[in-house]
């Protein structure tokens, strides 16, 4: 069998390339409001994971782990803990002669380790410089959209036991 | 000399612009609605997460009426 080529004024190399990267590359406008729809689509998906994850929500239980003894870190100091779980680290500051607070060393923008800044008494992250409150762990200053999660101290005896966790640590 | 447009069709894609515009103002209000239903939930307010779903679905059903619109007017115009 031959194959012969019909008679035309394009160039051979046409027949192999016949569509232009121009055409290809075009979306038609309806092409276009199919993809809004389906972007609006993944966009219901997300808020009705988010509304699985809430509706399943089980009150958390948090377990009951001594972090220090009393006076074992000086007026000012800071001591690292690991609360509730192992790779959940944890800063103890203690404020005053009988004032501990306790806070998740998660920045609640894009999760960095925050350390406590004694000149300025402050908690900061050092990698947009978001700024905490050592006091309640309410946002001062930068892009974290949360204060940071309060960790909820217990005195007995001689020790600081560390018994929960809030969220919510701004009043 | 540029050929001109019949008017039916200026008319019709008038109507399949304004309908995509549309379209992309409620996406980005349902985007706005998403990053803020995560950051509740994130902060431990779940109470938001059900109207921000309901929200969501009603800006879907509505994207979904407007992609109707601009096929139809798509298909009308080429038919014509």
């Amino acid at each position: 069998m031959i194959f012969q080529r019909r008679p035309s004024s394009d160039p051979l190399w046409r027949d192999e390339f016949s569509v232009e990267a121009v055409e290809e590359r075009y979306v038609t406008r309806r092409q276009f409001s199919k993809f809004l729809v389906l972007t609006s689509f993944g966009m219901l998906a997300g808020n009705l994971w988010i509304l699985i994850r809430s509706l399943r929500h089980k009150p958390s239980v948090y377990p009951a782990i001594p972090v220090a003894r009393l006076g074992e870190i000086p007026i000012g100091g800071v001591k690292q803990f690991r609360y509730p779980a192992p790779g959940d680290t944890c800063l103890m500051v203690r404020t005053g002669p009988d004032r501990y607070v306790a806070y998740s060393q998660k920045c609640t923008h894009l999760s960095c380790a925050v350390i406590y800044s004694q000149p300025n008494n402050r908690l900061e992250c050092p990698c947009h410089d978001g700024y905490f409150s050592v006091d309640d762990g309410r946002v001062l200053q930068g892009p974290p959209p949360r204060p940071l999660p309060k960790v909820m101290l217990e005195q007995r005896g001689e020790e600081l036991v560390a018994v929960g966790l809030d969220l919510n640590a701004e009043p | 000399m540029e050929r001109q447009q019949p008017r039916f069709q200026r008319q019709g894609l008038t109507a399949i612009d304004a309908a995509i515009s549309l379209t992309v103002i409620l996406l980005m209000v349902q985007m706005w609605l998403l990053t803020t239903a995560l950051e509740a939930l994130l902060a431990g307010h779940r109470e938001t997460a059900l109207p921000a779903a309901l929200i969501s679905g009603f800006i879907f059903s509505a994207c979904w009426v407007l992609f109707l619109f601009v096929d139809k007017i798509d298909t009308d115009v080429r038919q014509r």
